[in-house]
């Protein structure tokens, strides 16, 4: 019996060497993590099944209000990547701050550097982390100088230091007409929890799995993940928004029941690996 | 004896000559531009270490202060609403009226000894000095214009880029820079000189009438709570009890929506008070007395409303005539007027 299951063991151990260097064989060479090499996110914005297309298609909110929209912009930032092996990595806060605005095709494709590998998953903040909206004005370039953006795209509070998270306007005919004559809805929100005095936080994470599928990032190779950005679910939620109730909701404490709903509006749809 | 007398004359006018030459050659003379902390003032807040003060930084900053170019249609500058007679407040306006003389909703506040804030604004919602040009040059009822289209309206001048260049060494006109040259020159406006502070650092010139001293006592004891320190405030955030009918300005309420902050500002200093009328957040009294009035007699009652004030029988602070006098009397020897007449400070002659 004992030398029965030495030989089992033994059996086992080659079994298994055997397997991984066949293995081997038949995949391409294993991701080198010291190599860095870029991997891209599209937020291709959407309502519901549709593409999302400014000023032009009426969509209905879930509590069957009719609206078109004129701006749709957001940051995202601080990614985290993570492997099929369960390796995190943090992309540097230097270089993972983005605008994504629906008027501009190029800010919807973002690129970041990470090391090669199989990534399956990814997380990331809607909005600015209380530490950049604090920081040094030296500190705040690209997309996020606060000279960046004028008139409606502006995304910063100037008045009450902070960047403005996600900011959404559209008209609806239930909205009420403003002294022009135009119904405008406007949700501008933000909220990074106070500097000296707590207020509300309205700072974001999601995660995105790609299911089973891996993004190869490759020296060379840099896969595109293409996530869907649900405007609807900005209505429509744990809170179901009501532009008649609400047709401009800025800096207040409703604004915490928006962030919540948009909190879920990014899926995985598909990845390229090229 | 003629030409005693023509040697005579001679002589003084060269002497007057010579005189008035070395006068102006006095005035000629570049005052250094060193960031000094009073003596009897608390730490800076801000981080100086950060944005290091020169004399390059500081005169492009004050340039940039007096530039109309920060406004939509080049018609007021900073120093339009912070005049310097008035310690950097607009005199006798309320509140201010801006581009197109719309109206803002809240009295322009003194610029003045900016280093040692932690927050600016009557609400507080601005935490950086830094970021505190953004809202007027921003706001609707003030400049209107966008930062992004000053900083392209600076880049188009002749004059301009040599002079971030002489500051930062490139000419580049970006957010960072523009905003360090202001933060530089307001952090330079520093008053400390008045009658109060040569009191106190015993120096000359710091006599204080007898009326002027029991004011001072009167003051420490009866409105030492709020306006305390050299700077005359805890930069706290108070009720008052300022009547709610005249506006429904809802203070720091609208930065931390909070409900308990409704109705309360910054407890404002009281440095250069007797330059700066009119007083309170809108604007509302135009005397220092109307201010004590307010105190000692016409408190609106809030939920909210300072604890300070419930001290008594009545709402307010206990105060006499013959107190308010005093008070007055010692408040206005908070009036610096080396401050207000700083060359340094003032409109540069083009």
């Amino acid at each position: 019996m004992k030398i029965t299951f030495s030989k089992w063991v033994l059996f086992l151990v080659f079994g298994v060497f055997f397997y991984t260097a066949c293995n081997k064989k038949d995949k391409e060479p294993q991701p080198n993590s010291n190599v860095m090499a870029e991997i891209k996110l599209e937020f291709d914005n959407v309502a519901g099944n549709q593409n999302l297309q400014l000023n032009s298609t009426t969509y209905t909110n879930a509590v069957g209000e009719q609206f078109t929209v004129s701006l749709f912009n957001y940051y995202v930032s601080n990614f985290v990547f993570k492997t099929a092996q369960g390796n995190e990595y943090v992309v540097p806060q230097d270089s993972c701050y983005f605008l994504v605005q629906e008027s501009n095709r190029n800010s919807q494709v973002v690129k970041m550097r990470v090391p090669e590998g199989d990534y399956t998953e990814v997380s990331f903040v809607i909005g600015v982390d209380s530490l950049r909206n604090t920081m040094d004005v030296s500190r705040r370039t690209g997309s996020l100088d606060v000279a960046n953006l004028t008139g409606e795209n502006k995304m910063y509070w100037s008045w009450n230091s902070g960047y403005i998270f996600v900011k959404l306007e559209g008209n609806s005919p239930a909205a009420p007409a403003d002294p022009t004559g135009a119904r405008r809805f406007r949700y501008h929100i933000g909220g990074f929890g106070g500097y000296s005095s707590r207020t509300i936080n309205n700072i974001k994470t999601t995660t995105i799995s790609f299911g089973n599928q891996h993004a190869k990032v490759r020296k060379g190779k840099s896969p595109l993940v293409h996530l869907e950005v649900d405007v609807l679910k900005v209505f429509n939620g744990s809170t179901n928004l009501s532009i008649a109730s609400h047709p401009t909701v800025m800096f207040s404490p409703f604004s915490v029941n928006i962030a919540n709903n948009y909190q879920k509006m990014f899926s995985f749809h598909h990845l390229h690996n090229e | 004896m003629k030409k005693i007398s023509f040697l005579i004359v001679g002589f003084l006018i060269f002497v007057l000559v010579f005189w008035l030459n070395s006068c102006t050659k006095k005035s000629e003379v570049q005052p250094e531009i060193t960031f000094v902390k009073p003596a009897n003032f608390p730490e800076p807040v801000y981080k100086l270490e950060r944005n290091p003060i020169t004399k390059a930084g500081f005169e492009l900053g004050r340039m940039l202060f007096y530039e109309p170019l920060l406004s939509r249609d080049g018609s007021i500058s900073c120093g339009s609403c912070h005049i310097q007679g008035s310690a950097f407040t607009h005199h006798g306006h309320d509140v201010s009226h801006g581009i197109d003389d719309r109206l803002g909703n809240r009295n322009a506040p003194a610029i003045q000894n900016m280093a040692f804030y932690p927050h600016f604004m009557w609400d507080g919602g601005i935490f950086d000095l830094d970021l505190q040009p953004i809202a007027p040059i921003e706001s609707h009822v003030e400049m209107d214009e966008q930062l992004e289209n000053v900083l392209e309206k600076l880049r188009k001048t002749r004059k301009y880029p040599p002079l971030f260049q002489k500051a930062f060494g490139t000419p580049e006109i970006t957010t960072s820079k523009f905003l360090k040259a202001l933060s530089q020159f307001m952090l330079m406006m520093i008053s400390s000189n008045s009658r109060y502070d040569k009191y106190v650092r015993k120096e000359k010139g710091g006599e204080l009438t007898q009326e002027e001293l029991e004011g001072l006592a009167i003051f420490r004891q009866k409105c030492g709570t709020c306006h305390s320190g050299e700077l005359f405030t805890d930069f706290s955030f108070r009720n008052i009890g300022l009547s709610d009918f005249v506006n429904k300005d809802e203070g720091r309420a609208l930065i931390t929506l909070n409900p308990e902050d409704k109705y309360k500002f910054r407890v404002p200093s009281l440095r250069n008070v007797a330059l700066t009328q009119p007083y309170m957040h809108d604007g509302r009294f135009r005397t220092l007395q109307e201010v004590l009035n307010h105190y000692s007699d016409n408190m609106q009652d809030f939920p909210n409303l300072d604890s300070t004030f419930r001290r008594g029988g009545k709402l307010g602070i206990p105060l006499n005539e013959n107190e308010k006098t005093k008070i007055i009397a010692f408040l206005r020897t908070l009036s610096d007027e080396t401050f207000i007449r700083d060359k340094r400070f003032s409109e540069p002659t083009p």
